[in-house]
């Protein structure tokens, strides 16, 4: 039996992997910062209050990494609607008959772990698999969610009318007490889903050795041959020729 | 206490009728000018409304109360807001502060509710349990839902006093017995201000009662229906501890060192970060001091469902559905860990499963590696 040959595929375009670490980075900042405002740690010093802004600082990273999560977001929001088909908006509505079909097979193979006796390779995803678009969607829900209380409990000390787009959010929910409640559950989620997250993407570069883990620093992920055009041969040659 | 068949008192002829100087009456008008925070070129237009204005008939209903609301009240800082506002002049009927009683009471209630149709004040303090028929508050032979919807229908507007007219309060805590319910969920028609706290302050009712008065109208009320003027801003967000919370320097138990030094009590559950209310300004007791001055955090009492949203001297974030003593932070740990050990026996599992198909493309990565030409 052969090795399969594979051919290099752009598929996370530079903004998508921009958003990607930019990403990482601020939740990372965000959660760390958050459970110290959430609990603060006993702070040994004799200085005077005056002298002292060190929780100050804490919330002031925290609110800084919002906005460029926030801001972040709203630029892959745009690239949903320019980028790539891998990028698209479309991808992460995994609702269509064949993406659905996709879940139950991603399901059965990945999650459940059975083997099947004839592979099609067809039902490999070259982008998100329909799983993943789907805990993805979940996640800009609750990234919305994030940002809808965050900026409300942000709102009151914020002279800016962007936060304060969000003054209706407590009220809504009853008070502060409740926003505040939500916007420390949900990251829990955020912590959960990385968790998932990191481990699928080692798993499907393990199995099936298409550099899962490598394409969100390059962008390219490696598709079998077979499942590009005839015609793309050719289009290689004139490249080269070039 | 009828008076309705008596011509109608501007409140400044009351008040000189009760023995107070002109320079008195100036001085009342100046402290509510600056309890509703306005400019000081506005007094003269409070005095100039008192002087005119006709008293304005007010109906004060108690229903499920501890009478919190009405203590606080007539011990706001200036004494003609109990002699006048509350005690002699103002209120045609209250069950704690009248002079009638029985039929006559009831009598004088009828009476104003008839005269004064769509002119009057109406005054709640307390929640309506709407539970076994609203059984569980009656007076005068009626239940509470049933006398509090008759005088709403004629009521100019409805001020809910206190947690327990606005939110519910205690009485409303799980499982809420009694269906103790706040007013706006049962009168939706009439402009209702809501002033919440566990009691409100004293000043802050008799702002807002000044205001209507004064003005005609009802304050500037925000998105919960409380007066802007009093309820803008945080306790945390005025507190003179803020500093410290800036530091990040906290009192980690209520009996050491730091709480000593007066630091800030978020760590020991002050809910001042989430409450909105005017005590760290105008505090109480005629402005002697406020919970936080008083080393003790803020239980949050203006705000909605405080008595079940988690201990008051923690800072933990519970989780719905989850037993009392768990919080977010554990469940999460839980969750992760469970979750840790879940994904571990996957990848053993996975790499059991897939075995042949892992083998055999070792085997063959091996093979290449060993083919390689260049």
């Amino acid at each position: 039996m052969e090795t399969k040959n594979f051919k290099r595929v752009m598929v996370w375009e530079l903004p998508v992997r921009f958003f990607h670490w930019v990403n990482v980075i601020t939740i990372i900042i965000l959660a760390v910062t958050g459970f110290i405002i959430a609990n603060p740690p006993a702070l040994q010093s004799s200085a005077e209050a005056t002298n002292l802004h060190s929780f100050g600082i804490v919330r002031f990273i925290h609110f800084g990494a919002a906005y460029i999560f926030f801001f972040n977001m709203i630029l892959r929001i745009y690239w949903s609607f320019v980028g790539n088909k891998y990028a698209n908006w479309r991808a992460f509505w995994p609702f269509s008959k064949k993406m659905w079909n996709n879940f139950w097979h991603v399901m059965k193979i990945d999650v459940m772990l059975l083997n099947e006796d004839h592979p099609d390779v067809k039902n490999i995803s070259i982008g998100h698999n329909s799983v993943a678009s789907l805990s993805y969607l979940v996640l800009f829900l609750v990234a919305l969610i994030q940002v809808f209380t965050g900026f409300a409990l942000y709102a009151d000390t914020s002279g800016w009318w962007l936060p304060k787009l969000f003054n209706w959010v407590s009220p809504l929910l009853g008070s502060d007490f409740v926003t505040r409640t939500i916007h420390h559950i949900s990251t829990w989620i955020f912590i959960l889903f990385s968790l998932v997250h990191v481990y699928l993407v080692f798993y499907h570069d393990w199995l099936e050795g298409r550099g899962e883990v490598s394409s969100m620093f390059g962008g390219y992920k490696f598709v079998s041959e077979t499942r590009l055009k005839k015609s793309s041969k050719f289009h290689d040659k004139k490249i080269e020729e070039k | 206490m009828s008076i309705n068949n008596e011509k109608r008192n501007t409140y400044y002829e009351s008040i000189i009728k009760q023995g107070y100087s002109r320079r008195d009456f100036m001085k009342f008008s100046t402290y509510m000018a600056a309890f509703m925070g306005l400019e000081s070129t506005m007094v003269g237009q409070i005095a100039q409304s008192l002087e005119n204005t006709p008293r304005l008939p007010v109906i004060w209903e108690h229903y499920q109360e501890c009478t919190c609301c009405s203590e606080s009240f007539i011990r706001s800082n200036h004494p003609i807001v109990a002699d006048i506002i509350l005690d002699r002049i103002s209120l045609d009927y209250s069950l704690t502060l009248m002079a009638a009683s029985g039929h006559q009471a009831e009598a004088a209630k009828a009476e104003t509710m008839k005269k004064y149709h769509g002119e009057y004040i109406l005054c709640v303090e307390g929640s309506i349990p709407l539970g076994d028929d609203g059984n569980y508050c009656c007076i005068a032979g009626k239940s509470a839902k049933e006398t509090f919807l008759e005088a709403a229908e004629g009521a100019k507007a409805i001020i809910a006093w206190g947690s327990c007219a606005s939110n519910g309060c205690v009485q409303a805590a799980k499982p809420n017995p009694t269906e103790a319910t706040p007013i706006h969920k049962l009168v939706k028609n009439k402009p209702i201000i809501r002033v919440p706290g566990c009691p409100p302050i004293g000043e802050v009712m008799a702002g807002v009662i000044m205001h209507v008065v004064a003005f005609g109208r009802l304050p500037k009320l925000d998105r919960l229906g409380r007066p802007k003027a009093f309820y803008g801003k945080r306790v945390h967000d005025t507190c003179y501890r803020r500093p410290y919370y800036d530091a990040g320097l906290f009192a980690e138990t209520f009996d050491d060192e730091n709480s000593k030094k007066g630091y800030c009590l978020y760590k020991l559950g002050c809910k001042g970060p989430m409450t909105y209310n005017a005590c760290a300004s105008m505090k109480w007791n005629n402005g002697v001091s406020f919970p936080i001055q008083s080393g003790h955090g803020c239980i949050g009492c203006s705000e909605e469902e405080f008595w079940d949203k988690g201990p008051f001297y923690e800072r933990t974030t519970s989780v719905p559905g989850f037993a009392v003593e768990s919080n977010a932070d554990t469940v999460g740990k839980v969750a992760a860990g469970v979750l840790a050990g879940g994904l571990a026996v996957h990848a053993v599992a996975a790499n059991i499963s897939k075995r042949t198909e892992l083998m055999d493309r070792i085997k063959r990565g091996k093979k290449n590696e060993k083919n390689i030409d260049s």
